[in-house]
Formats: structure tokens, C-alpha cells, sequence
């Protein structure tokens, strides 16, 4: 059975105190506040001894139940005897004093606003520098490729093709017919109103082509396809794969990051025409089940009101938005530092980077169009 | 070229991240066919210095010469015809994850010669044999344990058979015997492929195997401490105490460790 940690003091003669310790101080056993100890510790003494025959287990609570102690006594200028703690306790105190402070020197002060506020400025130039060499890098890449230069592997290309295509299609789907729906109910609500249910197909068949198609598959493949770009990327980065390529003169924008973003740019118009079908497809069963509309005069009114410049428009933005999607996934990829913490906030960052672009461009483009 | 004037020369190099400078006024010469050890604690500056000589990074001040060119003077051309003749074994190894180690010792042989492929898959198969992975063509690197990719890696960067070859810690996170049998393919492959060989270690077992020649940083100083053949700087009585406290593993005896 362990007994309660405590301490005694003794004043044997005049100026010396004597600490005797007992029991258990253990870091699962009750210790008494050094503070009070410290309390006894004044002018009026000078030295400290200890005693601890009737210590029975001791750890590092102990130890540090003395340090305290010890460092009042230094700061009084205090004789401490360490004779009468065990040898144990003698040995992890002169260890933990034997560690030399490190050096403060090399660590710079904390900056003032001005100097923070001035770095940040540099940084965000030096950003745009970056951002203007890697877009750079990547048109003179496309430029070799022009001239029959190819600087990845084909092999590659067609899996990221793949991925980013054929891959896609059940998500793109999916998302595509529920927004077909979402958009004939918004307009059903109201045109029945006038009798003129007809005209969901016009709502849903412009809404599609125009906008929602390029839009919803821009956005489903900045999610599945530039965060898995600036995850890839960033980990090769980690992984020193990058610096690999560079010292060997194979250029890691066009290894690596052409092949990718030739099969967004290549993909995503594609998927965009699909989710513009399935879109329409989603309105059609609304139309159907609900509106008493049969299929053929559905699709005969969307026929008739969709013009296949206005398909091309969709695609425009569905190709812009691939080109921004991969140099967002890519671009964040590429400057990723090189720890997992980096990789994370890379990736994050594709997605967030794309989305915004994507809507940007997008108000932008319709602006344009429509002006 | 003349096999007395050094092949790289650092001068009055500094390190520096933002405003923390690592390390100043570096100056030293690496001859051919040095086995040269660059060796100094963690965090000194070792392998920022590295990246600084194989051009990932340029340096805050002073140059780094190769022969009588003045490296980060050069254009980008220049500069990856020079780069083009260094192996380069990073610490991770780094090793193109996605592809086999065929492909990755292949890759810069394909990128650089007009070889018929099936040269190159000859080639590839030497250069795996060399390094003890006969066999290993069709493996991916996670399938790897970590000294066969360190090896993968030894193979993909002597693939063009280069003048320099630079490792990075060769041996972080090897066994004591996979360690030394690595230090001895360094040794043989020198000799077989009279390259000059620049090595980041902190291993003295390797650098006083290996090393003919080498620069110590210290992390106080902030400079080097001392340039030289490891083995005659511990028995040299002007050696810097900082440098014998390493060279000797802090017990200031003057003998020469071996595993």
C-alpha cells in the first residue's frame, strides 16, 4: 500500500532548513502545492537540505516539486545541499541543467505592421510573377506541341482523358437530370399559371444550354478533377519527383502539366453537350409525369426554340472553363511546399481558385455575348 | 580538361531564407574525381547548399563555378547542358511514382537520345543490374522496400551516365549494412564511371570510408568551419574544436570510426 505524498520541514540550527520527504510522488499521487513550500523559503534561510529516507517512489513530478523549490532558492541566493536526494534525482536535475539554452539570436524579432504589411505586397508581386511564368511556360509547351515536340507520354494523356471523361459521366449525369427537373419545376409553378406549361421546355432547354450545363460540369470537375490535379502535384513536390525532372531538363510544366490540362480542355466541352441532353432529358420527365405534355411535343417545342449558336455558347464557356479549372489545379499543384499540411491547403485552394473562376468567367462571357 | 583545375568551385556563397541567413562566405573547390562529403548537424544548410549547386535554387550572394563558368550567370539553356551531366539521388529517393522503374530509369534516356527502344530497354536493364535490381523492371516504387528505391533511384541517376553525381543523404533510413553496401557502389560506380561525386551526409562511418574530400558547416557560426580530407582533419591540431567534437562523435578522440 502507497502512503500520501508529503514533506516535513526541520530547522535543526539557525538559517538551515531541512526538507524530508515521504511517501509516494509519483506523477498518479497527490503532491502539496509547491507554493506553500515556497513560503518557507525567505530571507531568514540560508541553506537547504533534504532528506528522504522515507521516500518510497518518486518521478518526474518530484523533480519538478524541486525545481520550483530550487528556483526560489537560487533567486534568494540560497546554499542548496542536493546530498540528501537520491542518486537518481542528483543525475536528471545536473541533466536538465546541462542542456544549453538555444541561441534566441536566430530568430528575427516580431516584424511591426509596416515591414508585414510591406512583405505581403512583395508577395502578392512576386504571385503575379509566378503566375505569369507558369501560364509562361505552359504556351510555350503547347507551342512545342504545335511543332510536333511531344514532352509527355501519350500514354498518360489518354489516362487523364479517361479519368476526366468517361470517369465523370454517372456524376455528371446524376447532377445534370436533377437540375433539368429543378428547372422545370421553378418554371412550372408559374406558367401554369397561364395555361402555358408548353413553354417549360423553352425555360429548361435555354436554361441547360446556355448556362447550367457548362456551369454544373464545370464545377463537378473542378471538384473531381483540379483538387486530384493539386493533390498529384503536390505530392510529387513532397516528394522531391519534381525536382527530379528539373535537373534532368525535362520540363515539369510540359511532363506534367500540359498533358492534363489538354485533356480538360478537351473533355470538358464534351461533358458540357452531355449534361445539356441530360439536362433536357431531367426537364422532359417533369414535362411528362406532371405537366400532361407528351414526349414528342416536348422535345419538338425544345427544337424549335434552341439554335445551335446557342449550344456553341455553352461550349465556349465549357472550354474556357476546363483551360481555368486545369491552370487552377495545376498552378497550385506546382507551387504546393513541400510538407502534407502544403498539399492540403493546394488542394483546397484548386477547388476554391476554380470555382471562383469559373463564375467569374462566366458573368464575364455572358456580359460579352450579350452586350 | 585539365584533370588539376577543380571542376566546381563555391565562392563567398550565402544561403539565406528571406531575411534568416543559413550560412556565409562559403568558399571551396571539388576536384575530379573527388568523392567530396559535404557534412556539418541537422539544419545547417547541407541540402539547401546542394540545391543551390544542382540549380533548383539560386543562391542569396556569390557564385557557384563549374569549370570556368559561372553557373547562375548562364542562361536557362546553358544552365540544363550543365545540369543535363549531373545524377542527382534525392533523399526520398523520388522516384516518379506513377511509373515503373523501367520507365524511370528510362525516361531521361528516351528524353536525350535518339536510341531505338529497344536499346534503351537493354540500357535500362544494365543500369538496374548495377545497382542489384536485375528483375525489379515492371515493380512501381511503393512495391519497393526503401533500400532497393534508394538503389531504383542510384540507377535512374546514373541513367546518362553523368560527371557529377550528387546524393542527398544516401543513407538516412538504411540499415548499418545496407548503408555500407551502398557506400560501396558509390565507390565502384566512381571508379567505373570516373565521375566526380558530391555527397550530403552526416554519417561518419560512410564519410570516412568514402570521402577524399569535404567541407564541414556549422549551424553557430553561421560559415564553414573547415575544408579538407575528413580522415587528415582529425589528425590535424589546427582542426577546429567544432569540427573534432563532429568528426569524432563528441569524444575528442582522434580515431577513425568504422562499423
Amino acid at each position: 500500500m502507497t502512503r500520501q505524498a508529503r514533506y516535513t520541514l526541520e530547522y535543526p540550527h539557525q538559517g538551515t532548513l531541512i526538507i524530508r520527504f515521504a511517501g509516494t510522488w509519483t506523477l498518479h499521487s497527490n503532491i502539496p502545492s509547491s507554493q506553500e513550500l515556497s513560503s518557507h523559503i525567505g530571507q531568514d534561510i540560508n541553506s537547504i537540505a533534504f532528506a528522504c529516507d522515507e521516500l518510497e517512489k518518486w518521478d518526474t513530478r518530484l523533480l519538478i516539486f524541486l525545481k520550483t523549490t530550487l528556483t526560489r532558492a537560487y533567486k534568494h541566493n540560497i546554499r542548496v545541499d542536493e546530498d540528501g536526494l537520491p542518486p537518481g534525482v542528483r543525475r536528471l536535475l545536473t541533466l536538465s541543467k546541462a542542456v544549453p539554452e538555444q541561441t534566441a539570436s536566430s530568430r528575427p524579432a516580431t516584424d511591426n505592421l509596416v515591414t508585414r504589411v510591406g512583405r505581403s505586397t512583395l508577395q502578392a508581386g512576386s504571385q503575379l510573377r509566378e503566375i505569369a511564368t507558369f501560364t509562361g511556360e505552359i504556351l510555350l509547351a503547347l507551342l512545342g506541341l504545335l511543332q510536333g515536340k511531344v514532352s509527355f507520354k501519350p500514354r498518360d494523356f489518354f489516362y487523364f482523358v479517361q479519368v476526366c471523361g468517361v470517369e465523370s459521366l454517372p456524376i455528371v449525369s446524376l447532377i445534370a437530370v436533377l437540375v433539368g427537373v429543378i428547372l422545370s419545376f421553378v418554371g412550372a409553378v408559374q406558367l401554369q399559371m397561364f395555361g402555358a406549361q408548353i413553354y417549360v421546355a423553352n425555360l429548361v432547354g435555354l436554361g441547360m444550354v446556355l448556362e447550367m450545363g457548362a456551369l454544373m460540369s464545370g464545377v463537378i470537375i473542378a471538384g473531381r478533377i483540379g483538387a486530384s490535379y493539386a493533390a498529384q502535384l503536390g505530392t510529387m513536390q513532397v516528394n522531391e519527383e519534381i525536382d527530379a525532372l528539373r535537373t534532368m531538363g525535362i520540363s515539369p510544366v510540359g511532363f506534367l502539366v500540359l498533358p492534363r490540362m489538354l485533356a480538360l480542355m478537351l473533355m470538358l466541352p464534351l461533358l458540357c453537350v452531355y449534361a445539356d441532353i441530360m439536362g433536357i432529358l431531367g426537364g422532359s420527365i417533369i414535362g411528362v409525369t406532371m405537366l400532361d405534355l407528351s414526349l414528342i411535343e416536348y422535345l419538338e417545342q425544345t427544337r424549335k426554340t434552341i439554335q445551335l449558336s446557342q449550344f456553341g455558347q455553352g461550349i465556349l464557356k465549357a472550354s474556357v472553363f476546363g483551360i481555368l479549372i486545369g491552370f487552377a489545379g495545376c498552378l497550385r499543384g506546382m507551387q504546393c511546399g513541400r510538407s502534407a499540411l502544403a498539399v492540403g491547403e493546394a488542394t483546397t485552394s484548386a477547388v476554391v481558385t476554380s470555382i471562383v473562376l469559373i463564375v467569374v468567367s462566366d458573368s464575364f462571357i455572358t456580359y460579352l455575348l450579350y452586350r | 580538361m585539365n584533370s588539376s583545375a577543380p571542376v566546381i568551385t563555391v565562392r563567398n556563397l550565402t544561403m539565406a531564407y528571406g531575411n534568416f541567413v543559413l550560412q556565409r562566405d562559403l568558399n571551396f573547390t571539388i576536384d575530379q574525381g573527388d568523392i567530396f562529403v559535404i557534412m556539418g548537424g541537422s539544419g545547417c544548410g547541407k541540402s539547401t547548399l546542394l540545391r543551390h549547386m544542382i540549380g533548383l535554387k539560386p543562391p542569396a550572394a556569390g557564385s557557384v563555378w563549374y569549370g570556368s563558368d559561372n553557373f547562375w550567370e548562364l542562361s536557362s539553356e546553358e544552365q540544363a547542358s550543365i545540369i543535363r551531366k549531373a545524377g542527382v539521388l534525392y533523399q526520398s529517393g523520388a522516384l516518379w511514382s506513377s511509373m515503373t522503374l523501367a520507365e524511370n530509369v528510362a525516361l531521361p534516356l528516351q528524353h536525350y537520345t535518339d536510341l531505338e527502344p529497344d536499346v534503351i530497354a537493354e540500357l535500362v536493364t544494365f543500369k538496374l543490374s548495377l545497382v542489384g535490381l536485375a528483375g525489379f523492371e515492371e515493380f512501381y516504387p511503393v512495391q519497393l522496400s526503401g533500400g532497393m528505391r534508394k538503389r531504383a533511384a542510384l540507377a535512374r541517376a546514373i541513367a546518362m551516365d553523368p560527371d557529377f553525381l550528387f546524393f542527398d543523404e544516401p543513407s538516412a533510413g538504411l540499415d548499418p549494412i545496407s548503408s555500407r553496401n551502398l557506400d560501396q557502389l558509390i565507390l565502384e560506380l566512381r571508379e567505373s564511371l570516373r565521375a566526380t561525386v558530391i555527397i550530403v551526409t552526416h554519417e561518419l562511418a560512410s564519410i570516412y570510408a568514402i570521402a577524399t574530400n569535404s567541407v564541414f558547416l556549422d549551424s553557430n557560426s553561421k560559415t564553414m568551419l573547415a575544408t579538407g580530407d575528413p580522415k587528415t582533419l582529425l589528425q590535424q591540431e589546427s582542426t577546429h574544436p567544432t569540427v573534432l567534437q563532429f568528426l569524432t562523435r563528441g569524444t575528442g578522440k582522434r580515431e577513425v570510426c568504422t562499423v
